[in-house]
């Protein structure tokens, strides 16, 4: 791989041991790649304060400088951390402070975690703490290289907003964070943000559940590859997209789509393929939403629903709202709960609406920071959950070892008044 | 099972080196590709996502040939994870190169092998012996699963 004199000059310690480790890593991912070069990078998002075991003994072991150097930049030994080369943003992470009471997390997890924002937030980093941080301030331009995990904002960033990020990891952030370079490979490259199939589809798609329910029939079909949409849907909004991206990238590893006339690298179907050779479509229908509402919905069987968890990825102001509005007045089913996950600067915006005051007068939650599945945490006992993530029902049941039920918000709201699911594909 | 047969014809593919090194031992093939967050558990070595194939089946120790990484980008951290806590796969064999695999296999630090010139989850099975030359470039069959 070709290094500039920059970044061999960072390899070779002029700026530290960290950043050292950091671009070895760089050399050594870039070369697993067969990547021919590094790209300058001035957007990452990534996890270093997230708990767990592993993390735990290597703060007691080091402090967090310990723990960075080993998770974040994969070295052997503990490395003083310097602040951020470029401007960085923690992602999702544990549970904090504001789920004592409801989420039976380890307490010490928590003080870790605050102990870490103190730490990565005193080198630059933004504690955001949301796999959406392009709902709350991280907003890359069109064309600006980044480096971002959660592979659904990944798969918004490439394919809404035109920034260009492959799907990175823990230890390809930190290094990024500390040297502002990643592997120029895959997205970052015109020819990889073409179109690879085309997806027609033939049924109705228009509210956020079939959202959802093509993203993560597309995803099965794709995988890794680039599907270009056309056909028989409403333009979404931003809650439409982060939920067909983030299904899209869980049945499947799509990074990068394109919605004819809605994302901005497809004005045209032309425009989406370039210079390939538009492919015959794969169509998406009814018996194909069909199929992908079933299988969503396999790992249930029980109707006795005891945990409801709306806000994945990271819910907007408009689906707090929306919750708001369906439970007002109402009141949660006894033995049932209701989280709906937030980026905390929108969980402050909802408290000051007044729609978290609405959502708790009928028992249930607005939680920041996390969510079930990043902390393998839900109500203690809980058997059956129903969502309307296609996401979550796709992961939390192999997590948590519980049934999913997968449906529209409504029929969420009423499992959680009722306590029974009664969801159907209408 | 095990009767006389011909010695089957010398199994070798080629591929290209994600992470370089050496390694022999027994194979573990994934029909499917692997999510690393949400689908092993790091713990114990295991995949776990429910709608897997291999759900329940332990990979520490062995040679996991796969067709690929999908899913979370917590994937890579996952996998760096089995290696700090003695779980870890031994090798790595996938057909499609994605980062997070690529990433994965560099974390794990285990010798690994991608874009192969056959598609290694066709032609290994779970329990074949092979010697995985990531420098070389090779994965070669030493002896059949149900054949020695």
């Amino acid at each position: 791989m070709i290094l500039t004199d920059d970044e061999q000059r960072m390899r070779d310690g002029a700026e530290g041991p960290a950043v050292a480790a950091a671009m070895d890593l760089l050399v050594r991912y870039g070369q697993a790649l067969d990547a021919e070069r590094l790209c300058t990078v001035r957007n990452v998002a990534g996890t270093t304060t997230q708990p767990s075991p592993v993390k735990a003994r290597l703060v007691a072991e080091g402090g967090w400088d310990r723990a960075f150097s080993i998770i974040n930049l994969d070295a052997d030994e503990t490395l003083p951390i310097p602040p951020m080369a470029v401007p960085t943003c923690q992602l999702q992470q544990g549970f904090g402070p504001d789920s004592v009471g409801t989420v039976p997390y380890p307490p010490e997890f928590v003080e870790l975690q605050t102990d870490g924002e103190a730490f990565v937030g005193a080198r630059g980093v933004s504690v955001l703490a949301t796999c959406t941080p392009y709902q709350v301030g991280n907003l890359p331009v069109r064309g600006e290289h980044c480096a971002w995990m959660e592979s659904s904002a990944v798969v918004y960033a490439n394919s809404v907003l035109g920034a260009r990020t492959n799907c990175e990891g823990g230890a390809s952030t930190g290094a990024a964070s500390l040297t502002g370079r990643i592997p120029c490979w895959g997205n970052h490259h015109d020819a990889h943000r073409l179109g690879t199939h085309l997806v027609r589809v033939d049924t109705p798609v228009s509210e956020f559940r079939d959202w959802g329910l093509l993203g993560y029939a597309v995803g099965d079909v794709v995988q890794e590859a680039r599907p270009v949409i056309v056909g028989d849907h409403a333009l979404p909004d931003l809650t439409d997209l982060k939920h067909f991206g983030a299904a899209a990238a869980s049945s499947g590893g799509v990074e990068m789509y394109h919605i004819v006339g809605v994302t901005p690298e497809a004005p045209t179907v032309a425009a989406a393929f370039g210079e390939r050779r538009v492919p015959e479509p794969v169509v998406f229908g009814e018996a194909e939403k069909r199929a992908a509402y079933d299988r969503l919905n396999d790992q249930g069987s029980d109707t006795d629903v005891d945990f409801v968890l709306l806000g994945c990825p990271h819910a907007s102001l408009e689906q707090i709202h929306d919750v708001a509005r369906a439970l007002d007045g109402r009141r949660l089913a006894d033995g049932t709960q209701l989280w709906i996950m937030a980026p905390r600067a929108l969980a402050v915006v909802a408290e000051r609406s007044g729609h978290t005051a609405v959502i708790e007068a009928a028992g249930g939650r607005v939680l920041t920071d996390s969510c079930p599945a990043m902390s393998r945490a839900a109500p203690v006992g809980t058997r059956v959950f129903a969502t309307d993530s296609a996401k979550q029902a796709h992961y939390l049941p192999a997590i948590l070892g519980i049934q999913a039920w997968f449906g529209t918000t409504a029929e969420c709201v009423d499992a959680a008044v009722t306590g029974r699911w009664r969801g159907e594909l209408s | 099972m095990t009767g006389l047969r011909p010695a089957p014809a010398r199994v070798v593919l080629r591929g290209r080196a994600v992470v370089p090194g050496v390694v022999t031992g027994e194979v573990l093939v994934s029909p499917e590709t692997i999510s690393g967050w949400g689908g092993i558990d790091p713990a114990t070595g295991t995949i776990t996502e429910a709608r897997h194939p291999l759900a329940g089946v332990c990979f520490t120790g062995r040679i996991l040939v796969f067709p690929g990484a999908k899913g979370s980008s917590g994937w890579s951290g996952f996998f760096q994870t089995t290696r700090l806590l003695g779980t870890a796969p031994i090798g790595m064999v996938f057909a499609v190169t994605t980062t997070k695999a690529a990433l994965g296999a560099v974390v794990t630090r285990v010798p690994a092998l991608a874009d192969l010139d056959d598609d290694p989850v066709a032609v290994l099975r779970t329990g074949d012996r092979v010697r995985l030359d990531a420098t070389a470039g090779v994965v070669e069959l030493l002896e059949r699963e149900g054949e020695r």
